[in-house]
């Protein structure tokens, strides 16, 4: 049962990454489909930097520091690139916001697929595969104390730093949407760009700023995926459709980040729980891996039909903003 | 409103009427060229490889041989038949995204019939059978997103997008029911010895009837948008819905007409999928052609008959892209990324048509 809960919730960590980084990009009035493209540019991107460091250093000198920060700072800067092109394309250009994701998943997987298949080949390293477990061990790191408080130990204390960055990153997303003015601001951008406009607020710099922002916090829930999940092994495609899953949790959470947390866990043990369910058939394990879909069409339906302001996804989601268009 | 120094920006954006078309066309067309230029940069740097030979290798992957250029056609023309499917929709602004889902559950159901009633049941009549639940399969999964968009106005984007991978999901558990042998995880081929339900190849070409098929379908409904009271009605409730209604549309039944349309078209490719190429059912069936078909369809900007061309260059890119990644030794992924990189230039392009750029001091327009 402790074995269940940990691996629900790491399951459901990347997808609370994902999640949070969409809702702050939903929030400014973007719906960016591109999220499954970026969290594989960011678990490539740490894979990038861990490969050539582990390569440089060889593995007996890694410095435990420099092994998580690289990945990390590349992971950071592929997905912001992703964030910046979205938004280039859909702010500054203003182009159809479900083309651009789109093209931005085909993009992103592309990049991923690609360096994960040829990565050695182009660094030209004497390697058989991508195998970054050493690194790997560095962003596993767990609390020491962890194991020693028992239960409670095992399942609140025994993840890795990335983990608890995502809860703490989705709890302050929460507090900044909900009590902040910089929160006001974007959810009247996302709301209704014309309004915010008029009130003086820069409506470009808090679509830039959110969709990069989320871009950004998207890729690490790839990094997590990679670095924790999978102990540093890429395969291609391995990531699935993870990345639609934290969309779909977006709705699931009703584009509130702080129910996104347990809505993560509640996804995470959904993918798992075929696992856990004894003489379980594998056809029977594809219909429960439907579940998440299917919950998140039941709470998208039920949204929309008690049609309460507050559980609403924001009224201009995926419309182009153009000042001179009122 | 505040005590800041006002400043006039150095330049602003305004719109444009539309520029007329030659030169729509060629701002794309240079477009297209930017981003090969830059695609090219990027093999360069990334593999080191001289750009000319490899867009050399791509076009003779493309279309080197009588066989690739067959399937290159069939490729073409399963993209094609998915974009003409979503265009109804996409002109009455309701963002189907779920044609991945329709495609599959259409040939699911295909894929029924072709198991259950093979063999016993006179050809013609099975065919006849394997189509109509094909569309019936492909209009189910269209009708219910629309049903709750009609009804409640439900985020049809992000419910076509569900109902994708419930498609997906559904398939996987029958696939394994029935796989053949038992325990493999796949059912095989249908019917491979009766070829029961196998769209027949005519003057020795496999993929004939599917493409006659699909130009049927692209012309029938280019005409049916252009041409008919339905098409007319589908453009007004995608310019304004309080128009539609204003001169007397039912916009809850344009709705749900025109995604049961979309949805049973994409049923359609779902058959000639299964029936005409793969001759199974697979989770991978549709293989990410119902995404795809989305950037071909708007490409064309929704027009029937440009898309043939748009769904050709797409094709080409990824079978040469294809013949790249063989050839060099490197991963197939590389398509993906050239595509991406074209996509997000003819998108970005788009700008230079619908608007212009006003420098404030020169008071020069730049309208590119």
């Amino acid at each position: 049962m402790i074995m269940f809960i940990q691996r629900a919730i790491i399951q459901g960590i990347p997808l609370l990454f994902g999640a949070t980084g969409e809702i702050l990009t939903e929030k400014s009035g973007h719906l960016n489909l591109g999220i499954p493209g970026i969290m594989y540019t960011g678990a490539i991107g740490g894979v990038i930097g861990a490969f050539l460091y582990e390569n440089a250093v060889g593995p007996e000198n890694i410095n435990p520091a420099l092994a998580i920060i690289i990945p990390l700072l590349c992971s950071i800067v592929l997905s912001l690139f992703m964030g910046l092109i979205y938004c280039f394309l859909t702010v500054t250009l203003r182009a159809n916001q479900n083309v651009t994701g789109l093209a931005l998943t085909t993009f992103g997987v592309g990049i991923g697929n690609f360096f994960g298949g040829s990565l050695i080949k182009l660094s030209g390293a004497d390697v058989p595969s991508i195998n970054l477990t050493a690194t790997s061990n560095y962003f596993k790191a767990k609390l020491p104390f962890a194991s020693s408080l028992g239960a409670v130990g095992e399942i609140v204390f025994s993840y890795s730093f990335l983990a608890y960055a995502a809860i703490i990153i989705a709890l302050v997303a929460a507090f900044v949407l909900k009590k902040t003015r910089t929160g006001l601001h974007l959810r009247a951008v996302g709301e209704n760009p014309a309004t915010a406009d008029a009130a003086g607020i820069n409506v470009g710099k808090y679509k830039y700023c959110a969709t990069c922002i989320g871009s950004v916090i998207a890729g690490l829930g790839g990094l997590f995926y990679i670095m924790d999940y999978a102990y540093g092994v890429w395969s291609n495609n391995g990531f699935g459709d993870r990345g639609w899953l934290a969309v779909a949790l977006v709705i699931f959470s009703m584009w509130k980040p702080d129910i996104s947390i347990i809505g993560s866990f509640i996804f995470g043990a959904l993918l798992i729980v075929q696992n856990y369910i004894p003489n379980l058939s594998m056809s029977a394990q594809e219909l429960i891996k439907m579940l998440p879909y299917v919950v998140t069409i039941v709470v998208l339906v039920i949204v929309s039909m008690r049609n309460k302001k507050e559980n609403q996804p924001p009224a201009s989601l995926g419309l182009p903003y153009f000042r001179e268009d009122r | 409103m505040n005590s800041k120094t006002h400043k006039d920006p150095l330049f602003h954006i305004s719109r444009k009427d539309p520029p007329v078309w030659w030169k729509r066309f060629g701002i794309r067309i240079i477009a297209v060229i930017l981003a090969l230029v830059l695609a090219g940069i990027v093999t360069l740097l990334l593999t080191k490889l001289n750009p000319i030979d490899v867009y050399l290798t791509m076009i003779d992957g493309a279309v080197g041989t009588k066989r690739r250029v067959w399937a290159l056609i069939q490729k073409t023309a399963m993209l094609l038949i998915i974009a003409v499917a979503i265009t109804p929709a996409f002109r009455m602004r309701f963002w189907n995204i779920g044609a991945e889902g329709q495609v599959l559950i259409g040939g699911f159901a295909t894929a029924v019939v072709m198991l259950k009633l093979g063999g016993k049941v006179p050809t013609p009549v099975l065919f006849i059978i394997m189509v109509v639940s094909a569309i019936a399969a492909g209009a189910v999964w269209g009708f219910i997103p629309a049903f709750f968009k009609a009804k409640s106005n439900t985020n049809e984007t992000l419910f076509t997008l569900m109902m994708n991978y419930v498609a997906i999901q559904l398939i996987g558990y029958f696939v394994l029911e029935w796989s053949v042998p038992k325990g493999s995880g796949q059912i095989g081929i249908i019917n491979q010895k009766t070829q029961e339900g196998w769209i027949p190849s005519v003057g020795g070409n496999a993929y004939l009837v599917n493409v006659i098929v699909v130009a049927a379908i692209t012309i029938a409904i280019a005409i049916y948008l252009n041409r008919t009271k339905h098409g007319y009605e589908i453009a007004v409730v995608g310019d304004s819905q309080n128009t539609a209604r204003y001169i007397g549309i039912d916009v809850k039944k344009v709705i749900i007409r025109t995604m049961l349309l979309s949805g049973a078209i994409c049923g359609i490719a779902g058959f000639l999928l299964v029936s005409g190429q793969d001759h199974t059912i697979t989770k991978d069936t549709a293989g990410g052609n119902g995404f795809t078909a989305i950037m071909v369809a708007w490409l064309a900007k929704f027009n029937p008959l440009w898309m043939i061309l748009t769904a050709f260059i797409i094709c080409f890119l990824q079978k040469g892209a294809g013949e790249i990644a063989t050839m060099f030794n490197l991963n197939l992924a590389f398509a993906d990324i050239i595509t991406g990189i074209i996509i997000f230039f003819i998108v970005g392009s788009e700008f230079f048509i619908d608007y212009k750029i006003v420098f404030r001091k020169s008071g020069k327009e730049v309208a590119a």
